[in-house]
């Protein structure tokens, strides 16, 4: 029976690929925004994802994200390191730049200032150059995507000169790193340069980072540290999840991609809904003769349910696949608009749950007409 | 008097109503009628007299509101749910007056369909289907669509798969009355020659009164009853 009710499903090409269409349409914008969300809100802890060697970020107890920076007297490093479980930290500044070169364009730039001993935070994937190149005098790391905004259509290589806060600085190395929200260029450079760089303040240690010695809770010893220093201490996770659900709660971005989520939930729920329920309506005296000829309403439910799941399985996967197929070209392309950006397992698992549901609605619109057809409608 | 033996639908006070109160409808006002083995028996009478109704009771498509129904010996009664839609599968072929063949099955798959609702294999069934549509002069057309046949080779299609299950009842609504006066006169040759045997018992709904001689019997209905039967009605020239 099977067979049949594919037959008859795909004997109307027209119908079927509107339904069809009407599922990947639904899972295209509900993956592809969702996905887009899912990237941008990692964005925002750009900076955080790429620094995975300390296990503790320490920071002033007021702030709330990232980049919301309350710079701390240095003094709060000895106090951190004088921690019992503190293998050791490191300071790291972070600040706003207005990035100039010498062709007179400018543009605002993250400066990170790493430590100067360790290089703790240091960018992991180098394209050109090494991080200890930062010892020479002057020199910056750029980031791939910062230096094509800087130096658009030139060769990419170290040497290039860039002005920061009228200092000279020099492109030692061109790095990869996770692409920042605001889409600037990400400028690192050793701690004791950058406060050179930025503008002038009284205090500069933007953060502490600190490794936990072998053995330690993590969790056990950033409580620890905020009660003996009075600082903010937050795990990796804590600190990725807090910035994260600042930008959740203080932005318009959550709702505004909820919406389109939303609409791609409804039309693609309504076209799909639509017409299998019409297919269901002209195949209503079909559908009425094989009731006459003897199939029973649990075997014509199967068989809706059949052609449901071929619809609901073809539409996600042409859904699923263009969404993973846009943000390939998009990474390919080179664009840094959304490059970094995927489709996560989670959001593919809750289009998935959308395409249920929207096919198991368009099912159950188009089964109540079958199962209450009286099989005497075939003598009318 | 028939036999018992004889008789493949006995109805004996059938009566059918639909809707209630003052929108009630009395479609059936006592029914007593016999419908017996190796006859071609043609149900005729003018439109809203009940034939419609009738049929789908003999077939087991609706349940009567009063009286009795014994269906190939089996009382009407001790029929219901899948019982009844099991019944019908293997013991009722149809032959509907729009054909209903599904669009996007060829002509032998249609023929072939009450096969696969009982669950023979697909390959068997279309075998078997094709010996019907063999049957019914249909071979050469067997794998166009519904939408590439004649109207007349359609109800030839639905023929076959009316009689593919070997039935003991077959029951056609108005087989002709979609068709042209030649292609109508050839179906009912058809379903004369290929449906009608000893055992089995063919009724047939028919408005086409020039069709009417090619029944074996015929039952003419008004308002809700039987007016006349058989032989009755053939010398009184119904047609």
């Amino acid at each position: 029976m099977n067979w049949l009710a594919w037959k008859m499903l795909t004997g109307d090409r027209t119908k079927y690929f509107g339904i069809v269409f009407g599922v990947a349409f639904g899972t295209l914008l509900i993956a592809q925004q969702s996905s887009i969300f899912v990237g941008l809100m990692r964005r925002t802890s750009s900076q955080i994802i790429d620094i995975t060697s300390a296990d503790i970020w320490v920071m002033d107890q007021r702030q709330r994200n990232v980049d919301d920076i309350r710079p701390m007297p240095e003094s709060r490093l000895h106090r951190v390191r004088g921690v019992v479980g503190v293998e050791w930290a490191v300071r790291l500044s972070k600040s706003m730049v207005r990035v100039r070169t010498l062709s007179g364009d400018f543009t605002q730039g993250i400066l990170v200032g790493l430590d100067d001993a360790s290089f703790t935070g240091a960018p992991l994937e180098m394209l050109q150059g090494h991080h200890l190149d930062l010892r020479r005098p002057d020199g910056v790391i750029l980031d791939f995507d910062g230096y094509r905004q800087l130096f658009p259509g030139e060769p990419v290589t170290v040497g290039r000169v860039l002005d920061m806060n009228d200092r000279r600085a020099v492109v030692v190395g061109i790095c990869r790193v996770t692409p920042p929200f605001q889409t600037f260029p990400v400028i690192y450079t050793r701690y004791s340069q950058a406060v050179q760089f930025m503008p002038r303040e009284r205090n500069t240690l933007s953060f502490i980072l600190a490794r936990a010695g072998r053995g330690q809770d993590l969790q056990v010893l950033g409580q620890r540290i905020s009660q003996q220093t009075g600082l903010k201490a937050m795990t990796w996770d804590e600190f990725f999840w807090l910035n994260i659900g600042y930008y959740i709660d203080n932005t318009g971005i959550p709702v505004n991609f909820g919406i389109t989520v939303m609409l791609g939930f409804i039309v693609g729920g309504a076209i799909a809904g639509q017409t299998f329920y019409l297919f269901t309506l002209e195949n209503l005296k079909q559908f009425g003769s094989l009731k006459a000829m003897g199939v029973t309403n649990l075997r014509l439910i199967g068989m809706i349910l059949f052609q449901a799941t071929i619809v609901g399985v073809m539409g996600y996967g042409i859904g699923l696949g263009a969404s993973a197929g846009f943000f390939e070209l998009m990474e390919s392309s080179g664009q840094a608009d959304l490059r970094g950006m995927w489709v996560p397992w989670q959001v593919a698992a809750i289009a998935a749950v959308a395409v249920g549901l929207i096919v198991v609605i368009s099912s159950l619109l188009s089964l109540h007409r079958v199962l209450v057809l009286e099989p005497a409608v075939v003598f009318k | 008097m028939n036999s018992p033996a004889s008789i493949a639908v006995l109805c004996r006070g059938v009566t059918k109503e639909f809707g209630t109160g003052e929108a009630k409808v009395q479609a059936l006002r006592g029914i007593d009628v016999d419908i017996l083995y190796g006859q071609m028996t043609l149900l005729v009478g003018p439109s809203g007299c009940g034939k419609t109704t009738l049929i789908s009771i003999m077939a087991g498509l609706l349940d009567p509101t009063a009286g009795e129904v014994s269906l190939l010996g089996q009382n009407r009664r001790s029929l219901s749910g899948s019982r009844l839609v099991r019944f019908r599968a293997e013991n009722i072929g149809f032959v509907f007056q729009q054909y209903n063949l599904l669009p996007s099955l060829t002509a032998v798959e249609n023929a072939a369909v009450p096969l696969l609702i009982r669950g023979v294999r697909r390959s068997e069934a279309i075998e078997r289907a094709m010996g019907l549509m063999t049957e019914v002069g249909l071979r050469d057309r067997a794998f166009a669509l519904p939408a590439q046949l004649s109207g007349g080779q359609q109800q030839r299609v639905a023929i076959a798969r009316a009689l593919v299950n070997e039935p003991r009842l077959l029951v056609c609504d108005e087989p002709t009355a979609a068709l042209d006066a030649h292609a109508g006169r050839t179906v009912m040759n058809l379903i004369k020659r290929v449906t009608v045997r000893g055992d089995r018992a063919v009724i047939v709904v028919t408005h086409d009164n020039r069709v009417f001689d090619l029944g074996d019997r015929i039952i003419a209905m008004a308002d809700g009853l039987v007016e006349t039967t058989a032989e009755e009605s053939m010398q009184s020239g119904v047609h």
